[in-house]
Order: C-alpha cells, then sequence, then structure tokens
C-alpha cells in the first residue's frame, strides 16, 4: 500500500502564493474610481491599453459591493466605507464591461483600453 | 426583495452543490455527516468572522489580501479533494479484496472524511462570507426596506438548501456501483476548475503576470455570468474567456489527479477500481 501523505500534498500549495508575494510589485497607472448611490463615478475609465492598471475603488456606500466582470476576469468584494484595490491585466484595445453585482440595476460601468 | 433573494440564492447553490457532491462521494461512510456538519458549521462560522475583518483582509499584501486568500483556501480545496481522490484509489482495492478489512479501513476513512469537512469549510466559507457581508450592509442600513430584503435573503439561502439537496438526491440516483466513479470524476473536474479560479485570483493579485490573455471566447454561447454558466463554473471551472495560464492549471491538475490515482493503483482502469471499491460496502 502506497502511503500518501497529506502534509507533502498540501503544503507546496499554500507556501505558493507566499512565495510568489515576495515579488516585487511593479508601478502601475492607478485610477480613482468612487461609487455612491450605487453607481460608479466615473461609468466609463479609460485606461492604456497593454498595460497593468490598477482601480482604487471607494464605496462611498454603507452597503456591501461586489466589483465583478468576467470580461476583466476580476470578482472583488469591497465592504461598505471602504476602499478596495482592484487590478486589471494588460487589456488589449477594447470595451469591457464591469458591474456592481449586489446592486446591478444602477451598479454598471465600462473599461475602454486605447 | 427579489434582488436579495436572486443574490443568495445563487451563493448558496455554489456552495451546496460542493456540499452535495462531497456527501454522495462519501456514501456509506461511517461519520460522514458528522464531519461534512462539522465543515458547514466552521464554514458558516468562519464566514461571519471573514465578514467582520473584510476591511482589513482587503488592504493586506498591497490590496490584495482578499485575493490571495481566496487563492489560498481554493488550492487548499484542491489539495484536499486530489488527496480524497488518491486515498479512495488506493484503498478501494483492498476493501474489496477483503471484507474484515473493510471495518478498520473505514475507521482509516475518517482522514478522508476530514479532508472532506475541509473541503465542504471552504466553500461555505468563500459563498457564505460574501452572503453575510452583503445581508449584513443590509441590516446595518437600516430602514423600511431592510425587512423585506432580509427576508428576501432568509428564501434565497433556503431554495438554495432546496435546490443543492435535490442535486444530491439526483446524484443518489446513480446505482450504487456507478456512483463512486461518478463522484471520482466530479471531484477531478471540480478540483481542476477550483484550481482555475485561484488562479484567476493570482492574477487579479497582479502575481501571475503571464499568459493572461485569454485564449477564446464562449460568451456569446454560454455567458459565465449567467445562471448555467456560473454553476459549471463550480462544477468544472467553465469559463467564457479562459487564459493559457487558467487552462494550464485545469490540465496540470486532472492530470495529477489521474497520475496519482494510477499509482496508487496501477492494476485496473480506475472504473473497474471503483465498482470493486463500492460492492461489499452495503448499500445505506
Amino acid at each position: 500500500m502506497t502511503q500518501f501523505s497529506l502534509a507533502r500534498l498540501v503544503l507546496p500549495m499554500l507556501v505558493l502564493p507566499v512565495l510568489l508575494m515576495a515579488a516585487p510589485a511593479f508601478a502601475d497607472t492607478t485610477i480613482p474610481v468612487r461609487i455612491k448611490d450605487h453607481k460608479f463615478t466615473p461609468a466609463e475609465i479609460v485606461v492604456p491599453a497593454n498595460t497593468p492598471v490598477v482601480l482604487n475603488v471607494t464605496n462611498g456606500d454603507n452597503l456591501a459591493e461586489e466589483f465583478d466582470s468576467n470580461e476583466l476576469k476580476v470578482e472583488k468584494v469591497i465592504a461598505g466605507g471602504q476602499m478596495g484595490v482592484v487590478r486589471l491585466r494588460p487589456l488589449k484595445p477594447g470595451r469591457y464591461h464591469f458591474m456592481g453585482e449586489y446592486h446591478a440595476k444602477t451598479a454598471q460601468g465600462v473599461v475602454v483600453a486605447r | 426583495m427579489l434582488g436579495t433573494l436572486l443574490i443568495v440564492f445563487r451563493e448558496v447553490i455554489e456552495a451546496g452543490l460542493i456540499v452535495g457532491i462531497v456527501l454522495a462521494a462519501t456514501r456509506g461512510v461511517t461519520g460522514r455527516g458528522l464531519w461534512v456538519g462539522v465543515g458547514v458549521a466552521g464554514g458558516l462560522i468562519g464566514a461571519c468572522i471573514l465578514a467582520v475583518f473584510a476591511g482589513g483582509l482587503s488592504a493586506l499584501f498591497q490590496g490584495s489580501g482578499q485575493e490571495l486568500f481566496n487563492a489560498t483556501i481554493l488550492l487548499l480545496a484542491v489539495g484536499m479533494l486530489t488527496w480524497h481522490n488518491v486515498w479512495m484509489a488506493s484503498h478501494g482495492k483492498e476493501m474489496s479484496r477483503d471484507l474484515k478489512a473493510v471495518g478498520a479501513e473505514v475507521t482509516q476513512g475518517s482522514k478522508s472524511l476530514l479532508a472532506m469537512a475541509v473541503v465542504v469549510g471552504v466553500a461555505v466559507l468563500r459563498e457564505g462570507s460574501e452572503v453575510v457581508l452583503f445581508l449584513y450592509g443590509i441590516a446595518a442600513g437600516g430602514g423600511a426596506s431592510a425587512a423585506g430584503m432580509l427576508a428576501g435573503g432568509a428564501l434565497g439561502v433556503l431554495a438554495g438548501a432546496v435546490l443543492s439537496l435535490l442535486m444530491y438526491l439526483g446524484l443518489l440516483a446513480i446505482p450504487a456501483h456507478r456512483l463512486f466513479a461518478a463522484t471520482t470524476g466530479l471531484i477531478t473536474l471540480l478540483a481542476a476548475g477550483l484550481a482555475a479560479q485561484a488562479i484567476a485570483f493570482l492574477q487579479q493579485a497582479g502575481l501571475i503576470t503571464v499568459l493572461t490573455t485569454p485564449l477564446w471566447d464562449t460568451s456569446g454561447i454560454l455567458a459565465e455570468g449567467s445562471t448555467v454558466g456560473r454553476l459549471l463554473k463550480t462544477l468544472v471551472g467553465y469559463a467564457d474567456q479562459p487564459d493559457g495560464a487558467q487552462l494550464i492549471a485545469w490540465l496540470a491538475v486532472v492530470a495529477m489527479m489521474l497520475t496519482l490515482m494510477r499509482v496508487v493503483n496501477p492494476r485496473k482502469s480506475l472504473i473497474a477500481n471503483a465498482e470493486a471499491a463500492v460492492a461489499p460496502v452495503p448499500a445505506e
């Protein structure tokens, strides 16, 4: 019978993110975005194409919001009154839709990469 | 109220699917109810704690604490699912060969149950913390609409639980000698999907910066954000615009799982093993 060690399997998986964290952060373009009354300002965010961009999303509402976009591959919960850092991968030129999943009726926006 | 119901329902169903697969995979193992219960309870408590510290967690690691936490617990779940499948593959043969050994093996099965409790806990923790944050915000906000929205949330939890139960019963309708093969396959795909999702979180944290360009786009056929898309994302890691790093992670986990199961039990095909493993265990 082959004995199978749980620790041997799991430990590398836990260590991996920690190792990756040691990677130096590079200077990115940072754009502030604000949520108020379940709407994004600006609702159309223009970013440079093919460059990583950071959105500093401040939630000015009391309710939590989830910044959600399949096209941008981002899912991020931002609690009421808090700021969340949303990192965008380098984008090809184009329009990328995003929304606040908890208030999708009003919280809609688009990232335009140029 | 309807909006609240839908959001909570979708989160609950995502965790419920995973709990259902775990329950089906551990059918007939003594004490599994307790372990799964511990996983659910632990996940719920963890979700509340996580919701309280959400702001603090988010601020860690240059604002990527939430992503790193998600990636870490997802990879932990991948490890546990792998271990469970490999354990079952390595012990199924002995179970079928020697009936007397079954009692002892089932005792050892509690190790695998611990792994499965962790998987359940992770699923409940992840989806639960979003539900708690969402509902807490509504409750804290107060006002006339809060009561109705919270009632919607409660209904959402109930509806999600009922649908999860139905799916679990559906899995049980599979004949016992096929069930193990089915759950082994489901767990393999589930683990691969969770690994691909973990990669997406590491990319979102800015830690994986290669192979981030989408390979194809099937959003016109099945959007990831649709209900079916979300269920498939939970079950097999469906993404309408997967990138290279995600695809590699998905394939790597499937390959790792199959290889390890083959290594611990090389004699028969996996499905033959699975059927042999289940045969002597009396149905519940």
